[in-house]
C-alpha cells in the first residue's frame, strides 16, 4: 500500500469518521471538518504535475485478488491526473460551498458528508485505477452514492422518483460496462487497462470486439447522460445544489467521459467507435441545447445544458478517434484537444452557474425563471459571476468557453476533410449539427443569466426578500469564475502541463518516444470558417432570443405522450404490471393447479427422455408366470381404486381405500413376505381405525344433491401419471440387467448378523441406520399430533364459538 | 406377473393423482393413501417377482425371494403411515379452525 492508494481510500476512512465529529461538535458545522481532506489530496496530486510531463504514468500494484487477476493497480498518467485534479479541487469548493448552503440546525449533515466522501473516494478510485474490475466496483461506488445524494431529502416524493431512476439507468449502464470488461479480458487475458491497450492491435478483428464495444458504450453513455438515456440527469436535480454542481456537472458524469477516453486507445480506428460516439454526442449536443431553452427552472435548464456539453465533449472524442489512422494527425487530433480543454471549461464554468442557481434558490426561495428577474442590483457579486458563466458557456470571447468552442469548430469542419468511414456522406451532419446546437446553447446561456438577473423584480412572486449572498457562498463561484476567466486569457497556462500529458494518454500510439503534442491554443485565427460559424450562432442567436415567445410554440409539436420520460416511466409501470400479470395467472393459490403444473412437468419430462431414449421395452421372458390368486387379487386393487374415486360417502372411500390395502396384504403374503404382510395388516387396521375417527368430524365428502363433476384435465393427467408409471416399471423390469446383492445378504445373514429371518437382519443389522430414522418420523408424527391437538393458536373465541366461520 | 402388477400400480397411481386434484381435503388424503399402495407394489415389483422360498434361512430351501426390497417397503411402509396420520389430524384440526375441507376455500389471503 502506497500513498497514492491511501489517497483513494482516506475519503472512505474518513467517512467514518463524520458521524462521531458531527455529534460530538454540535456546535461547529461538520463541513469545515471534512473541507481539509479535499485540499490536501488536491495538493497532494498537484506534485504528480511535473512527473506526468515528461515520462510515462506510475504504476503502484496491491494485490487484491491475485487468483483472479484482480489486483488493486493505481495508475496515474496525464488523462488520469486532470480528473483526479478536477474531483479534488471542485470537492474542495463544493464542501465550501455547502457549509453556507446547508444549514446545521436543520440538515442531517453526517448522512450528507458520508455520502458525499464517499462518492468523492469512489470517484478518485474510477479515474485512478488500471484495472477493469476495480474501475467497475468503484464506478458502481459512484452510482450508489449518487443515488444516496439525490433522495437526501429523502421526505419528498420527486426525490426518491429521481433517485430510483438515476439508480435504474446508471446501473444498467454499469452492469453492461462489466459485461464489455470481461469480454475484454475474454480477449486478452487480462484486466489490466494498460495491457489490454499494448495487445490493442490483436483484438480489433475478434468476433468479440463489437460486443465489448457497444456494452462498454453502453456503460459511458448512461453515465455521461447520452441521449437517449439523459432523462436521468434533469431528475437528478433534486438534489441539493452543492451535490448538482459537484456529481452531475463537474464529476460523475464524467466518468463516461473518462471510460471513453481512457479505451479510445483500444477501440479508435474502427468505424463502429467512430460513428457511434460522435453521432450520439452530437445528437445530445444537439438535442440537450434545444430543450435547455424550454425549461423555466434554473437548475434544469442547467441540466440540459449538462447533457449538452457532455454530448459535445463526446463527439469531439469520437471524430478524435480518426486521427488514429492519417498520418499527418495533428490535424485531426485537435478534436481530442478540444474535448480535453473543454473538459476543463465545462467543469470550471458549469460549476460556478449552478452555485450561482443555488444563491439564487437560497437568497430568493425560488429556481423558476418566471418569477426572477431584476436581481441585478441587489445582487451584484453573483450577478457578475453568472455573466462570466453563461458567457464562456455560450461561447462568447474573451472567456475560456470561446476557445473551445472554436477548437469544437474546428474539429467538427475537419471531419469534411477526412476520406474514411464514409464521411462524405453523413460527415457533413457533424458540423451541422453542432452549429444548430451552438445557437440554441448560446440562447439559453442569455435566457439563463438575464432572465434572473435583469427585467423587472417581481418582490411579489418571491418567497423572501432577496439580498446578496454570504462571502463563504461566494467564495467558491468566484474562484470558479476568475478559472474561466484566467483561462480564457491564458489559455495556454495548461498547455504542456495538465492538456498534452492527458492527450498523450487518450492517444498514445500516435507518438514516438519523446514527441510531443504541439499545442498552440489562441484567440484569432484570422476569418476561418470557424470565426464565421461563431459570428452566425450570436446573431441568430440574439435574433431568436429576442422572438423566442414567437416559436416556442415548436416544443408543443413534440406529443406529451411521446417524451423520453414518459417512455420510461410506461416501460416501468408496464414491466410492473406484466410480471404481475404473469404471476398471478400462474400463481393462482389453488393447490389443483400447481399439482397439475408438478404432475404435467412429470409427464412430459419423464415421457419425452422415454422418447428420446428410446427406452420403452416390452420383454417378458424373464418375468415370473401369472398366478389365478394373483389375478384376482389384482382385480380387487383396480374395483377398490376405481371405487374410491367414485365413492359418493367418505365410508365407502374409506373402505375401498381399506379393501386396496388388505389386497396389498395378501398381496405380500403371495410373494413371500410375511413380514411385510404382518405390518401391512396391522397399519392398514390401525389407519382405517383413524381415517374413521377423523373423518367422523369432517363433513360429508360431497353435498347429496350435488352430482360428481368429470374434470376432463384431471382425468388426461391422471391417466398420464399413470401411464408413465405403468411404462416405467415395464421397461425398467424388462431390461433388468446384473445381479443383485440379495446373494450376500441370504448368504451372511446368519453368519454375521446371527439370525435366520433375512428380512429383520438387514432393518436392524445391515440397514440399522434406516430402522433408527424411521423410528425418528414415528416419534416425531406422535409429537406433532399431539401439539397440533394440545396447542391451540386459534384463541378462545374458537372454542367457545365452535366453527369459525370466515 | 410384472406386468400385471406393474398395471395395477399404474392404476393407482391414476386413480391416486386424481382423487390429489380434487376440491375436497378428504380425497387428497385417500389418494396419498392410494398412492403409497402403489409405490409399495412398485418396489415390490422392481425387486422381481421370482419364484422363491421366504427370506428365513431355517426353510433350507434352494432359493429364497429378495429380502432386500422388502425391507426397503417395511420401512416405506411406517413411514408413510406416520405421515398420514399427522395429514389426517392436519385435516382435523384445519376443519375445525376453519370450518371448511374445501381446498379452494383454503387459499391464503391474497393482500388486495
Amino acid at each position: 500500500m502506497t500513498f497514492l492508494h491511501w489517497a483513494i481510500l482516506f475519503p472512505f476512512l474518513f467517512a467514518f469518521m463524520v458521524p462521531f465529529l458531527y455529534k460530538t461538535f454540535r456546535k461547529i458545522h461538520t463541513g469545515w471538518f471534512v473541507l481539509p481532506l479535499p485540499i490536501c489530496l488536491f495538493i497532494f496530486f498537484l506534485q504528480f504535475l511535473p512527473g506526468v510531463k515528461y515520462k510515462e504514468g506510475i504504476v503502484q500494484t496491491v494485490k487484491w485478488i491475485p487468483s483472479l487477476g484482480i489486483d488493486f493497480a493505481v495508475y496515474v498518467d496525464g488523462l488520469s491526473l486532470l480528473f483526479a485534479l478536477l474531483i479534488t479541487g471542485i470537492g474542495s469548493l463544493v464542501v465550501l460551498y455547502s457549509i453556507y448552503y446547508l444549514s446545521k440546525e436543520k440538515e442531517q449533515l453526517n448522512a450528507f458528508y458520508v455520502y458525499l466522501l464517499m462518492f468523492m473516494g469512489a470517484m478518485l478510485g474510477v479515474v485512478l485505477t488500471d484495472n477493469t474490475i476495480v474501475l467497475y466496483t468503484f464506478w458502481e461506488i459512484t452510482s450508489f452514492s449518487s443515488f444516496l445524494l439525490i433522495g437526501y431529502w429523502h421526505y419528498r416524493e420527486r426525490s426518491r422518483y429521481g433517485a430510483l431512476k438515476s439508480m435504474l439507468i446508471t446501473v444498467f449502464g454499469g452492469l453492461s460496462m462489466l459485461g464489455g470488461f470481461i469480454l475484454l479480458y475474454i480477449m486478452t487475458g487480462t484486466f489490466s487497462i494498460r495491457e489490454t491497450i499494448a495487445q490493442s492491435s490483436s483484438i480489433a478483428d475478434n468476433g468479440l470486439f463489437i460486443p465489448a464495444l457497444i456494452l462498454l458504450l453502453l456503460g459511458a453513455f448512461t453515465k455521461s447522460a447520452q441521449f437517449p438515456f439523459y432523462i436521468w440527469l434533469p431528475d437528478a436535480m433534486e438534489a441539493p445544489t452543492p451535490v448538482s454542481a459537484y456529481l452531475h456537472s463537474a464529476t460523475m458524469v464524467k466518468a463516461g467521459i473518462y471510460l471513453v477516453a481512457r479505451f479510445t486507445p483500444v477501440f479508435a480506428g474502427s468505424a463502429e467507435w467512430f460513428w457511434i460516439v460522435s453521432l450520439f454526442g452530437i445528437f445530445t449536443l444537439f438535442w440537450g441545447s434545444f430543450h435547455a431553452v424550454k425549461q423555466t427552472d434554473l437548475k434544469a435548464m442547467l441540466a440540459f445544458s449538462t447533457v449538452s456539453q457532455l454530448g459535445m465533449i463526446m463527439s469531439l472524442l469520437g471524430v478524435g478517434s480518426a486521427a488514429l489512422l492519417f498520418d499527418h494527425f495533428e490535424f485531426y487530433s485537435v478534436a481530442i484537444l478540444a474535448a480535453i480543454f473543454h473538459l476543463i471549461n465545462h467543469a470550471t464554468f458549469k460549476g460556478s452557474l449552478f452555485m450561482v442557481a443555488g444563491i439564487v434558490d437560497h437568497e430568493t426561495g425560488t429556481r423558476d425563471i418566471r418569477k426572477l428577474g431584476g436581481l441585478m442590483s441587489l445582487m451584484p457579486i453573483t450577478f457578475t459571476i453568472g455573466l462570466i458563466g453563461a458567457f464562456s458557456m455560450a461561447g462568447l470571447p474573451p472567456f475560456n468557453g470561446f476557445l473551445s468552442k472554436e477548437m469544437f469548430f474546428t474539429g467538427m469542419i475537419r471531419v469534411l476533410n477526412m476520406d474514411v468511414f464514409q464521411t462524405e456522406t453523413w460527415g457533413f451532419l457533424l458540423p451541422v449539427l453542432a452549429w444548430i446546437g451552438s445557437i440554441f446553447t448560446f440562447i439559453y446561456s442569455m435566457m439563463f443569466v438575464f432572465k434572473t438577473f435583469s427585467g423587472k423584480l417581481q418582490l411579489e412572486n418571491l418567497p423572501k426578500k432577496p439580498h446578496e449572498a454570504p462571502i463563504g457562498m461566494l467564495i467558491p463561484p468566484i474562484v470558479l469564475a476568475s478559472l474561466v476567466v484566467i483561462f480564457g486569457f491564458f489559455p495556454n497556462l495548461l498547455a504542456y502541463s495538465l492538456i498534452e500529458p492527458a492527450m498523450k494518454s487518450v492517444m498514445p500510439s500516435l507518438l514516438k518516444d519523446g514527441e510531443h503534442f504541439h499545442i498552440h491554443i489562441s484567440h484569432w485565427h484570422g476569418f476561418t470558417a470557424e470565426f464565421w460559424m461563431t459570428v452566425g450562432v450570436v446573431i441568430l442567436g440574439i435574433f431568436l432570443y429576442l422572438t423566442a415567445s414567437k416559436w416556442k410554440r415548436v416544443y408543443d409539436l413534440q406529443p406529451k405522450r411521446m417524451t423520453l420520460n414518459q417512455l420510461y416511466d410506461h416501460s416501468l409501470k408496464t414491466a410492473g404490471k406484466t410480471s404481475n400479470r404473469l404471476t398471478s395467472f400462474y400463481m393462482t393459490g389453488f393447490i389443483r393447479d400447481y399439482l397439475v403444473y408438478i404432475f404435467a412437468f412429470m409427464i412430459m419430462a419423464v415421457g419425452a427422455t422415454m422418447i428420446i431414449k428410446q427406452s420403452i421395452s416390452f420383454a417378458a421372458d424373464d418375468a415370473a408366470p401369472v398366478g389365478i390368486y394373483e389375478l384376482i387379487l389384482s382385480i380387487v386393487m383396480i374395483a377398490g381404486s376405481i371405487t374410491a374415486v367414485l365413492a359418493r360417502s367418505r365410508l365407502t372411500a374409506i373402505i375401498a381405500l381399506s379393501s386396496v390395502g388388505y389386497s396389498l396384504a395378501l398381496f405380500f403374503v403371495l410373494f413371500r413376505a410375511p413380514d411385510l404382510a404382518l405390518t401391512q395388516l396391522v397399519i392398514e387396521t390401525v389407519s382405517t381405525a383413524l381415517f374413521l375417527l377423523a373423518f367422523y368430524f369432517l363433513p360429508e365428502l360431497q353435498k347429496k344433491d350435488k352430482t360428481r363433476r368429470f374434470r376432463l384435465v384431471n382425468f388426461i393427467i391422471s391417466a398420464g401419471v399413470g401411464g408413465i408409471v405403468t411404462l416405467l416399471a415395464i421397461s425398467a423390469s424388462s431390461e433388468r440387467t446384473g445381479k443383485t446383492i440379495a446373494e450376500y445378504f441370504l448368504e451372511t445373514s446368519y453368519s454375521l448378523g446371527g439370525g435366520y429371518n433375512v428380512v429383520n437382519v438387514i432393518l436392524v443389522d445391515f440397514r440399522g441406520f434406516d430402522t433408527l430414522f424411521e423410528i425418528t418420523v414415528l416419534a416425531i408424527a406422535a409429537l406433532a399430533v399431539y401439539s397440533m391437538i394440545r396447542l391451540r393458536t386459534g384463541g378462545k373465541d374458537v372454542e367457545e364459538n365452535g366453527f369459525k366461520n370466515e | 406377473m410384472e406386468i400385471v402388477t406393474s398395471i395395477v400400480a399404474g392404476i393407482l397411481f391414476m386413480t391416486a393423482t386424481y382423487l390429489m386434484l380434487s376440491k375436497s381435503l378428504l380425497r387428497i388424503i385417500i389418494g396419498t393413501g392410494l398412492l403409497s399402495h402403489g409405490a409399495h407394489l412398485l418396489i415390490l415389483t422392481m425387486g422381481g417377482l421370482k419364484k422363491g422360498t421366504v427370506p428365513l434361512l431355517d426353510e433350507h430351501a434352494a432359493s429364497y425371494v429378495d429380502p432386500l426390497p422388502q425391507a426397503l417397503i417395511l420401512t416405506a411402509i411406517v413411514i408413510s403411515f406416520g405421515v398420514t396420520a399427522f395429514f389426517l389430524v392436519l385435516a382435523y384440526r384445519s376443519y375445525q379452525e376453519l370450518g371448511t375441507d374445501d381446498m379452494d376455500q383454503m387459499r391464503g389471503n391474497d393482500q388486495k
